[in-house]
């Protein structure tokens, strides 16, 4: 069923009586052209471009849970290709562009909103640190435009200027960035996928990998094997797990980032604002709920909930930026599992296993990254060579130090980032 | 979570820096090869379940090995470092 506005009216004169499934709910079949494991956002995207890009359609989704119930429901949802690094910033440049056409292509509404991102500044070093990372976004061809102080009182006049420890000197604006809306996004990939013939089997744990010399031949599953010729890894949050059925250990460690949403408020922040010395940023929701969060907690969590410590940090931070926010009441906290890559970037690579691909260490970035992951995701299992724009996401670099990507620029160790 | 340094007992986890898992205790030789080095320094077991995690308490300057359950943040024992590393 195509959407529409016409649709739409008709079905509501009609009750709503005519809507069907968004997607069906098939039984797996013996044998696959390709699988792929995990259901989320990335998953889904990469089913949904192995059809559309490479006419691969005998794929099945093997998601444990029901799709789009980790990360991609677990984020906050924000939108940007603000990088700086050669290796991300085409990256993510490209994912943008992804995105801005991603409503017409999936016939779904993501509510993708380009209301603008701000990074806030404090020091003379740290803006000279922004025009650099400006002048990278621009020659990326992308937008940012540098903000004095009077600038960003212009865009942002409820913040606290005179901060002692954090006066803002100004911002980096990023025109493009925004929100979407994020189950929609799992949503709209799936419906797409299942529409152009992918199964997407949901309630279908994989628990083996089934190797025959050097090649991968399918997978175990709770149920039944399903074999395939090849198979995509794409499940960031339980990465490690997973690989281990491949005899693989990772550089990975699985990290606890917690989010937090308010009461619904009548619209008062219009942006999506970034505070990283205050480890804080924060949107409004079109539901109204401002959506906030912080940093990691910074220990290894599989839990997806994180401790009080964190929360006084966020709120105090979130406080210190814009006391304005204090009366609003915190409707809900939660956690997402980040697969922590040493040097923050992911990894999109073959392995050492013929057919057997590997897509995870999204860090804090996954959201963002859904349709560019998932368009590099199916190149690389249906070519067997890296696109162009995800070619330095390789799996070795941390074994050869060629090509380590860090953004932070605080060091290719997990313990600092 | 509460962790129970050796020197003063039961602290919140706020007096502590958690540094990852025990790994360092592990330290390659000195004529380890590069992937003994990579192995070392980036790949991680990374387990769902029981982990052994090096922690810092900041007041009193004890290192610890703490284990902890990473699905449900228990911990389930804290020894000094320097005796996990015997």
């Amino acid at each position: 069923m195509r959407y529409s506005g016409l649709r739409l009216i008709r079905e509501g004169l009609r009750g709503n009586a005519g809507w069907t499934r968004a997607w069906r709910d098939p039984v797996p079949r013996p044998d696959y052209d390709a699988i792929v494991i995990g259901g989320g956002g990335h998953g889904l995207s990469t089913a949904y471009y192995l059809a559309r890009n490479h006419g691969i359609t005998n794929v099945a989704v093997l998601e444990k849970g029901y799709l789009g119930g980790g990360n991609v429901g677990r984020n906050t949802t924000i939108v940007r290709a603000n990088y700086f690094l050669p290796g991300n910033s085409e990256f993510y440049s490209h994912s943008l562009k992804l995105w801005e056409g991603l409503e017409a292509e999936l016939n779904y509404n993501v509510m993708h909103s380009q209301r603008g991102l701000i990074n806030l500044f404090h020091s003379d070093g740290q803006r000279d640190a922004f025009v650099r990372r400006g002048n990278a976004m621009a020659a990326q061809g992308d937008d940012a435009i540098l903000l004095d102080r009077e600038g960003v009182r212009e865009h942002l006049p409820y913040l606290d200027f005179d901060n002692a420890r954090f006066p803002i000197h100004g911002g980096l604006l990023h025109p493009r960035g925004g929100t979407a809306r994020h189950d929609a996004v799992a949503w709209g990939y799936a419906r797409g996928a299942d529409r152009r013939g992918v199964d997407l089997i949901q309630n279908c744990e994989v628990t083996g990998i089934d190797v025959e010399g050097s090649r991968v031949v399918g997978v175990q599953t709770t149920r039944g094997p399903i074999r395939a010729p090849k198979v995509g890894i794409v499940v960031a949050g339980r990465s490690s797990q997973v690989a281990a059925m491949a005899g693989m250990r990772l550089p990975i460690e699985s990290h606890i980032l917690q989010a937090f949403v308010t009461e619904g408020l009548k619209p008062v922040i219009h942006h999506v604002i970034s505070f990283g010395m205050g480890h804080f940023y924060i949107s409004q929701s079109d539901k109204g709920g401002l959506v906030f969060g912080g940093d990691l907690d910074f220990y290894a969590s599989y839990a997806a909930r994180g401790n009080l410590p964190m929360v006084e940090h966020v709120m105090e931070a979130g406080m210190t930026l814009m006391p304005m926010i204090g009366r609003a009441r915190v409707l809900r906290s939660w956690g997402g599992i980040m697969d922590m890559s040493p040097d923050g970037s992911p990894i999109i690579d073959r392995t050492h296993i013929d057919g057997l691909f590997l897509n995870c260490g999204w860090n804090y970035g996954g959201f963002k990254a859904v349709p560019a992951s998932g368009w590099c995701m199916a190149h690389l299992m249906a070519t067997g060579q890296p696109h162009a724009v995800a070619a330095r996401f390789r799996l070795d670099r941390f074994a050869t130090g060629r090509g380590i990507m860090d953004e932070e620029g605080t060091g290719a160790q997990h313990s600092l980032h | 979570m509460r962790v129970a340094c050796p020197f003063c007992g039961d602290r919140d986890r706020r007096e502590f820096t958690v540094q990852g898992d025990d790994t360092s205790l592990r330290r390659p030789g000195r004529d380890a090869g590069p992937l003994a080095w990579h192995d070392y320094v980036h790949l991680r077991d990374n387990p769902a379940g029981r982990l052994h995690e090096i922690w810092h308490h900041d007041p009193c300057g004890a290192w610890v090995v703490v284990e902890r359950d990473t699905v449900t943040h228990a911990v389930h024992g804290v020894t000094l470092a320097r005796e996990a590393a015997r």
